[in-house]
């Protein structure tokens, strides 16, 4: 039996340790920024866990995921705007938009491969962004503010900072173990395996495209429901949310952490996220540092930040 | 006539497939009658392997029919064929380089139970499946080999692997490109007394340059020469045949033995 003490997984715990004491330690240091920053960084580590299933898992490069956080977004503040503030109507759209999003882009472009692939999804996410620029009665270009967030009956309220935070997180969680449960199943095995070596998979009698496909569209979901709690942290949505640098942000952050390992968006994300917020105290050119690090991130370390620690790992 | 023939499991009939200019495929028919193993050689650039990737539906003809187990095959997509009982072993080895000898198995066997749109119970504890996987590792003599990952097995290895991943699919025929490609001495006899076994239970297409492998295993061997059959026929026959000698034995000097 392989020991599953190693510097990885304790780094793992910690972190998802650190993230459920959070709330605790803001209270008592009285910091609500850090609160604040850090339900962002849990929202886009759950967008960002969503790629990966894709990306690390299924060797789909889709460079158009910041369009599943604007459908899910514009669903909530759309409904919002129309004087419908439930969340159990508003949510429920939010993911069967972003699933209905990623089937009919992923019916389309998964008939592509490589860069073809990666530039139609890209090309789609823009076409959404354009779409939603030429929403007026909805802000256009401007965005649209929310002006109460999702309600649930009273079971939770979205604008309590706390709960707001435990709500992202619970999500995250689940994101990640539902997808930690996919990879694993037989569905999962599939999707990795044509990775791996698609005319294989063929010739052991396996339709690829729809394997591929339903994982497509899984992902895209799960963003969608990023997306609803992104809108509903911001209080607003816009346009610049779907905005293609978002995506590569997504693909960044994923990079960061480690392609196709279950936790290593979530370090990513935090990394990176971490970096913006700090750098850019420094300077508004905080990008230069974070281009070549990354370099660096994809030169020397190819499994990202759990690509490191599995090495610490072993010694 | 009491003891006609069977119908043929796979018959192909005046298949045409060209690139460019060049005829790989030129007017090709062929039988392979349930049973039997059929051999396929001819010299390099004969078009063996491009028949092959037209049988398991890689590559599509130009023209031309393939029927198996009675039914027109030619334009289903290789998935669909593998699932009517056709397997086949690549010429390049051919897996899926980042999970376990087990692993690549289990995947051929759960291709054949059913569909696997399941999301939730985890894959690599489904009994039957494991047991479907060691039991073809067991036959091709990598049992103990089965938690290594493909690309730590070695080149012979990865060869009897091909083929236990072709097995766990149950075919009804199996297409082998060159099993004993880069094996080898003992390698190589190790796979012939594996395929000696298996010819009992499955039909086998075997294309191979061996051609002691050859003629000590087939019922039958149709020989190509520029994608064209120039002869068919008994391991006799062909070994008397003059056009072949000269086609293609004869400048490979090749002996044979008898028996």
């Amino acid at each position: 039996m392989k020991s599953h003490i190693n510097a990885r997984n304790v780094i793992v715990a910690l972190v998802a340790l650190g993230l459920t004491l959070l709330p605790a330690y803001s209270a008592l240091t009285g910091n609500i920024f850090i609160l604040t920053l850090f339900t962002r960084i849990v929202i886009f580590a759950l967008a960002a866990a969503s790629l990966n299933l894709i990306m690390g898992y299924g060797g789909m490069m889709s460079f158009g995921h910041a369009a599943y956080l604007g459908i899910g977004g514009y669903a909530v503040g759309i409904l919002a705007h129309e004087g419908i503030g439930s969340g159990f109507i508003q949510w429920p759209v939010a993911l069967a938009l972003s699933a209905l999003y990623a089937l009919v882009i992923g019916a389309l472009s998964l008939r592509t491969r490589g860069v073809y692939f990666i530039m139609i999804t890209l090309a789609f996410a823009q076409m959404a962004y354009y779409i939603a620029s030429g929403l007026s009665r909805y802000g256009g270009d401007d965005g649209l503010t929310i002006y109460k967030r999702s309600t649930f009956g009273g079971l939770i309220d979205l604008s309590n900072r706390v709960q707001f935070y435990y709500l992202c997180l619970a999500c995250l969680f689940g994101g990640v173990y539902l997808i930690w449960r996919i990879i694993n199943s037989r569905f999962g095995m599939v999707v990795q395996g044509v990775r791996s070596n698609e005319q294989r998979m063929q010739a052991i009698g396996f339709h690829a495209n729809r394997y591929r496909l339903v994982c497509f569209v899984i992902s895209g979901t799960i963003c969608g429901l990023a997306g609803a709690l992104l809108a509903n942290n911001t209080d607003f949505i816009s346009p610049a949310g779907m905005y293609w640098t978002r995506s590569g942000e997504l693909m960044v952050m994923v990079v960061f952490g480690g392609m196709g390992s279950l936790f290593g968006p979530v370090l990513g994300t935090i990394v990176f996220l971490l970096l913006e917020e700090v750098l850019s105290q420094f300077t508004e050119y905080w990008a230069l540092i974070m281009g070549p690090l990354l370099l660096l991130i994809v030169l020397f370390a190819r499994g990202g930040i759990m690509g490191l620690l599995g090495r610490l790992s072993r010694g | 006539m009491a003891d006609s023939l069977p119908d043929p499991l796979l018959r192909v009939e005046n298949l045409v497939r060209s690139f460019g200019g060049i005829k790989a495929t030129d007017n090709l028919s062929l039988d392979v009658l349930p049973g039997e193993l059929h051999a396929i050689i001819g010299p390099n650039g004969a078009g063996k392997t491009t028949l092959i990737s037209q049988l398991t539906g890689q590559l599509t003809p130009n023209s031309g029919t393939i029927h198996f187990a009675g039914r027109d095959v030619t334009w289903l997509p290789s998935y669909r064929r593998s699932r009517l009982g056709l397997a086949r072993s690549f010429q390049i080895t051919c897996l899926l380089p980042d999970f376990t000898a087990a692993d690549n198995v289990a995947l051929a066997a759960q291709a054949h139970d059913g569909h696997s749109f399941r999301f939730w119970g985890p894959a690599r504890k489904e009994r039957h499946l494991r047991e479907a996987a060691q039991a073809a590792l067991t036959r091709v003599g990598l049992a103990k080999r089965a938690d290594v990952p493909v690309s730590e097995l070695s080149h012979g290895e990865q060869r009897e692997l091909e083929l236990a991943v072709a097995l766990a699919t149950k075919p009804q025929l199996l297409l082998l490109d060159e099993p004993m490609a880069g094996l080898g001495v003992t390698e190589s006899a190790r796979m012939v007394a594996l395929l000696k076994e298996l010819r009992k239970e499955v039909t086998i297409v075997l294309v191979e340059h061996d051609m002691e492998a050859v003629f000590a295993l087939a019922d039958r061997i149709t020989v190509l020469v520029y994608g064209r059959v120039i002869a068919s026929g008994d391991p006799d026959a062909i070994r008397n045949n003059e056009e072949v000698k000269r086609a293609y034995l004869g400048d490979q000097h090749v002996v044979v033995s008898h028996g």
